[in-house]
């Protein structure tokens, strides 16, 4: 099963590899990963997105907390949340396509975001499948990169993952 | 510090980063540094050189350091500590620091590093050892200024010590240490870390749970591992024990934990354990394991494991917790604290299937009686001797008390079957990581801290080459181990494998052109004797041991045909063992 598990991780020179490592060290997945400051700058927060069976995502989270940089964390997918990802494409368009990139970008309320001449580049939020499905439909089209920020997520409602 | 002058007002004392460590040292209470200097250690050597605190022992190769400061933790409790340059100096630690974190010793590691300036550039004796040992520390701290200097190291080795414990390294850049910059020092007396706190007991509920289980058992093992020994949970183990009367069998890395000599005492479990205690592991219908990780050398194969048994799982780390076989009863504590917990719960109670009980010791006895006199044939005067007889002399030349260090191989194995011991921390030895070349260093850094107590290394010609420049360190500092090689004249246990799983093609298991031992021990001025046939084994024994402070090396011949039994059939359960070179069971 797949599973986004966020962390709240000091923000000391170093401690990013030592998440990674451990992935690579004990044979763990990483899907996607996200990490970026918080509003408290000594805490950054990372988000993981992995699958692996119960045992196992019982294992990483089990082997993160024993990180000492790792202050807290928590499997999003044991409760309801949201889950985020933004993606930048560029995409062929010339002549005919130029609408056809625009209709189906509104169709996922995508926005261009910046014109060239034949290539659109648009931008598109939403959970991982949305994006999935959006390359899908761009495919076709002509899609020319993708750049993908990687799974972020929240509890719904009043649960947090602070200090 | 902060100190007080005539006058009564408070000064603070001003110190280079270097002069830091020195104090903070002596401060934390640290003997011994094992060590090596180098260009990016030197500023800390100069500061070493001005005080008369730590002493400051030299090996002869930093992994010698790292195994010297093991065998002085394991042996006292107390984290050893480790002083290396930058480079090359870090990277020979490396071996050392697995060993350290395999087995989960409490050690510091303070490593030289280029000046902050130069690092990333690939600059001369530049190596990134925070990346390189990432995944084989506890954590890792670089220095980024002198002033920090003495909380990092108070955090370094309150987390080497405390919870599960483990390696810890420091980096530090050599103008962190410049002798010309000085900064307040103050010995920090508390830490906080907010992302670390060890649990300090186990969960009540749980442990309720376990100890009904525990009371209603038909056939209980308990299964102790080295979190006993470092957890220093030894008393109140034997005092559930021996309350209960169940058997007990440990790990390699718990022997001692419980008297081996005790009636309920089954020796040690495994691959190479004991029969009964693989036989009752196999049949129980309880298991309590404390301090123990279910190792793949203890279950063979996890899905054949103990398919009969519950399983009561203590363990200071959740991580260890269900990590290869699921634990019914999980229970995240420190072994003492868990242990009284329970201890008191039983206080005023007694199991309630005392026939069952009374059945299933009936079953253990037999299952000894089975072994009985069939572990090995001792050799007959002119015979080549066998390994196990000579251990077992030993053993009784010592009265059992002697700090045992091994390195790893068959000798390791027989060392831990026939020495028998009634206390903790005096077989020391590899468990985890296997480190050929582990012993000899860490007999040193025993003998050191307890120079009235007889320290043997039992090793083998592979295992001891591989460490024995520190003949050297030995005779600077006069440290007297004994030196017991059972020269077989091949690595034994590859052959044994060799043997059993390659139709005995012995590839490069034998040493050619071994050293002239003696001679080679008496260049660094010390005794060897050489022992050729049983009836030499006393003499030599008699002379090895008559001083306590005297290096002696016997080099003793024995029987290379010689196998470890039992051995676990790979892939099998517990119960599947060899027992023999023509027996399968």
């Amino acid at each position: 099963m797949r599973h986004i598990i966020s962390i709240l991780l000091e923000n000391e020179p170093g401690a990013l590899s030592r998440v990674v490592g451990l992935f690579s060290q004990r044979n763990f997945n990483i899907e996607s990963l996200n990490v970026a400051p918080t509003e408290d700058e000594t805490l950054s927060r990372l988000t993981v997105t992995t699958v692996g069976d119960d045992r196992i995502v019982e294992q990483i989270t089990k082997q993160l907390n024993k990180l000492i940089d790792v202050v807290k964390l928590v499997d999003l997918t044991e409760g309801n949340h949201i889950e985020r990802e933004l993606m930048l494409v560029k995409v062929k368009a010339l002549g005919a396509q130029r609408d056809e990139v625009k209709r189906t970008a509104d169709i996922f309320r995508a926005q261009v975001v910046d014109v060239a001449p034949g290539v659109y580049t648009v931008q598109i939020a939403g959970d991982a499948g949305k994006l999935d499905a959006f390359v899908q439909a761009m495919a076709p089209i002509g899609i020319l990169e993708v750049a993908r920020t990687g799974v972020s997520g929240i509890a719904r409602g009043d649960k947090m993952l602070s200090l | 510090m902060a100190l007080e002058t005539s006058r009564g007002e408070t000064t603070v004392e001003l110190l280079s980063g270097a002069d830091m460590i020195a104090r903070f040292l002596k401060d934390e209470g640290v003997e011994y540094i094992y060590g090596y200097p180098g260009g990016a250690a030197l500023h800390i050597y100069d500061a070493l050189f001005r005080q008369d605190d730590v002493k400051h022992i030299l090996v002869r190769h930093e992994q010698a350091a790292t195994h010297a400061a093991d065998g002085y933790a394991r042996a006292s409790g107390k984290p050893g500590t480790v002083l290396v340059t930058s480079g090359p100096g870090a990277t020979n630690a490396v071996t050392g620091i697995a060993t350290a974190y395999m087995d989960s010793i409490p050690m510091v590691v303070l490593c030289g590093q280029v000046a902050s300036h130069l690092i990333g550039e690939d600059a001369f004796q530049e190596t990134d050892i925070i990346g390189v040992t990432r995944p084989i520390v506890k954590h890792s701290f670089s220095i980024r200024h002198p002033a920090e200097i003495p909380m990092v190291l108070k955090k370094a080795y309150y987390l080497a010590a405390s919870g599960r414990p483990g390696p810890v390294v420091v980096d530090i850049p050599k103008d962190m240490t410049a002798p010309t910059e000085r900064y307040e020092y103050v010995y920090p007396n508390k830490i906080k870390l907010r992302s670390y706190s060890p649990v300090t007991r186990g969960h009540s509920g749980q442990i309720k749970k376990a100890v009904e289980l525990m009371l209603k058992a038909r056939r209980p093992v308990f299964y102790t591992g080295g979190g006993i020994v470092t957890g220093r949970a030894c008393e109140p183990l034997t005092d559930l024990v021996r309350r209960l009367g169940y058997p007990i069998t440990t790990t390699l890395m718990g022997i001692g934990a419980y008297p081996q000599s005790d009636r309920q005492s089954l020796g040690w479990l495994g691959m190479h354990g004991s029969y009964e205690s693989n036989m009752a592991m196999h049949h129980a219908d309880l298991i309590i394991a404390i301090g123990a990780r279910f190792d793949d050398r203890v279950t063979n194969s996890t899905s054949k494991f103990c398919p009969t048994a519950k399983i009561v799982h203590v363990d200071i780390d959740p991580s260890s917790i269900s990590k290869t076989v699921r634990a019914d009863v999980p229970i995240v504590g420190p072994a003492a604290s868990v242990i009284n917990e329970m201890i008191s719960l039983v206080q005023d109670r007694e199991p309630s299937n005392p026939e069952a009980l009374i059945e299933w010791w009936q079953k253990i006895d037999g299952w000894r009686e089975e072994r009985k006199g069939k572990l090995y044939e001792p050799a007959e005067p002119g015979e080549p001797l066998k390994p196990e007889q000579v251990i077992e002399e030993i053993c009784r030349f010592t009265r059992g008390e002697a700090y045992v260090t091994t390195d790893v191989g068959q000798h390791q194995m027989f060392a831990g079957q026939y020495y028998k011991f009634d206390k903790p921390n005096r077989f020391i030895t590899s468990g985890g990581l296997g480190t050929m070349g582990f012993g000899f260093p860490a007999a040193m850094g025993i003998k050191q801290s307890y120079p009235k107590d007889d320290v043997v290394c039992v090793t083998g010609e592979g295992s001891f080459q591989m460490m024995m420049q520190e003949l050297s360190t030995c005779k600077q500092y006069g440290i007297g181990v004994k030196i017991v090689n059972l020269n077989n004249g091949s690595l034994g246990m590859v052959r044994q494998w060799q043997d059993l799983n390659y139709k005995s093609r012995h590839a490069h298991s034998y040493m050619e052109s071994l050293p002239d031992f003696q001679k080679l021990i008496e260049a660094y001025g010390f005794t060897a004797l050489r022992v050729e046939s049983p009836e030499e084994l006393e003499p030599a024994l008699e002379r090895a041991f008559a001083d306590k402070n005297e290096l002696v090396f016997l080099d003793i011949y024995v029987d290379p045909r010689e196998h470890v039994y039992p051995m676990h059939v790979p892939l099998g359960s517990m119960r599947d063992m060899l027992l023999s070179k023509t027996e399968r069971t």
